[in-house]
């Protein structure tokens, strides 16, 4: 991961596609694969891990010069457990059905390598303005990748967009869409056509 | 039927087949693409995935209902798991270096990545909404790492017989077959179902 003198807005752009967490570092598979057979639980995850990625990159950032360098990591795991705890709470009041739905996968934000990531690569050494649209860029391109695969697998899986049925009843439901081993080929489809976009244009 | 009365074989041998925590939960996936180019380093990853799961689990359960509950702290629980796991690992680096320099080389570099890996965080989330037993827990523990340590070696296999022998579209290469393969794993895995089911 180059730390280049990258500011700014350049930083929150060059996250969502040249350096997208999940496509370009793959960061970030397991809630990526896991959430994405309905397009409703994708949105409540995504909007969960942008706000836990601005908000910790916010505090490591501004936290950067008292963190000590050699617990630095632990430290940076408590901050984002503790947004997430946040998450949590605020998912059980209002959105109690996603919350179940979700189990421990809101729970595993933490250890979801892309917020470790931007904390320990990019918001222990620059300013709070810079950390916060950096954690934002990750966040949009998270959800770059998330939602085009929730809306491909739910619509096929189960007939259903958002939870309103789309397709007519009579279509044979792709079973397959919504079970564990379509997240692994979606994903990989996803993989290969951005990569084949982006070597396509370097080749122009 | 009741979650309490199964047996913990069972929950032992679902964790490892039905529920498998990587090819159903998708737990532990980063370090699984990363890792898993040669067998040999699969290998100790997945030892030390076991290791640290089988430990881990009975640990977290503890902490929840002995600690967590008593005092209705359950909001808690994230912080208390992660910090479980994070000064578990740290202990037994420590203790490993100092007992035997050779399972130092082989386990110690992987302990570090382990901290983040989800599959441990996941499985001691998994035994609170699942509510299982003390006993339980641990088969869960042993089970979810075992299974983890199956997969990841699989595909290490199949890996790296795939870099010598077959040649890969370039934009699928890396990262993108490797979750071919895995979802391929995974159907495999569905034969299982049915065995056992527990959820």
């Amino acid at each position: 991961m180059s730390n280049g003198p990258v500011k700014g807005l350049d930083a929150l752009k060059r996250m969502l596609w040249e350096e997208n967490p999940v496509i370009g570092q793959i960061l970030g598979i397991c809630s990526a694969l896991a959430v994405t057979n309905l397009v409703k639980n994708t949105m409540v995850m995504c909007l969960g891990l942008i706000f836990t990625l601005i908000m910790s990159c916010l505090t490591v950032s501004l936290m950067r010069n008292v963190i000590p360098r050699r617990v630095r990591m632990i430290i940076q795991v408590l901050i984002i457990a503790a947004y997430v705890i946040f998450i949590k709470i605020v998912l059980d009041a209002f959105l109690p059905e996603i919350s179940n739905e979700l189990g421990p996968y809101v729970g595993l934000i933490i250890t979801n390598c892309i917020v470790m990531g931007r904390t320990e690569g990019y918001a222990m050494a620059n300013k709070p303005f810079d950390a916060v649209l950096d954690g934002l860029g990750a966040g949009i391109g998270y959800s770059l990748v998330l939602l085009p695969i929730a809306m491909i697998r739910e619509p096929l899986g189960l007939g259903t967009f958002f939870g309103v049925q789309v397709i007519p009843s009579d279509w044979t439901k792709w079973n397959m869409m919504v079970i564990a081993p379509s997240g692994f080929f979606a994903l990989a489809t996803y993989i290969w056509i951005v990569r084949a976009l982006k070597s396509g244009g370097e080749k122009r | 039927m009741d979650i309490q009365n199964v047996h913990p074989f069972v929950i032992f041998f679902a964790a490892i087949t039905t529920n498998n925590i990587l090819l159903t939960n998708f737990l532990g996936m980063c370090s699984f693409l990363a890792v898993s180019k040669d067998l040999k380093s699969s290998l100790g990853l997945g030892a030390a995935v076991i290791f640290v799961s089988t430990f881990t689990a009975p640990i977290n359960w503890l902490v929840y209902h002995k600690l967590l509950v008593p005092y209705e702290l359950e909001y808690l629980q994230y912080i208390a798991f992660i910090i479980v796991i994070a000064a578990f690992v740290q202990i037994i680096e420590m203790v490993i270096e100092r007992v035997s320099t050779l399972l130092y080389l082989t386990l110690g570099i992987f302990l570090p990545l382990i901290t983040v890996n989800c599959a441990i965080l996941g499985c001691a989330l998994f035994l609170v909404i699942r509510q299982y037993t003390f006993m339980q827990s641990i088969a869960y523990g042993l089970g979810a790492g075992t299974g983890w340590a199956l997969a990841i070696a699989a595909l290490a296999g199949i890996r790296s017989r795939m870099e010598k022998k077959s040649k890969v579209i370039p934009e699928l290469d890396g990262a993108g077959i490797a979750l071919v393969i895995t979802g391929i794993i995974a159907m495999a895995f569905i034969g299982f179902s049915g065995i056992v089911r527990i959820n």
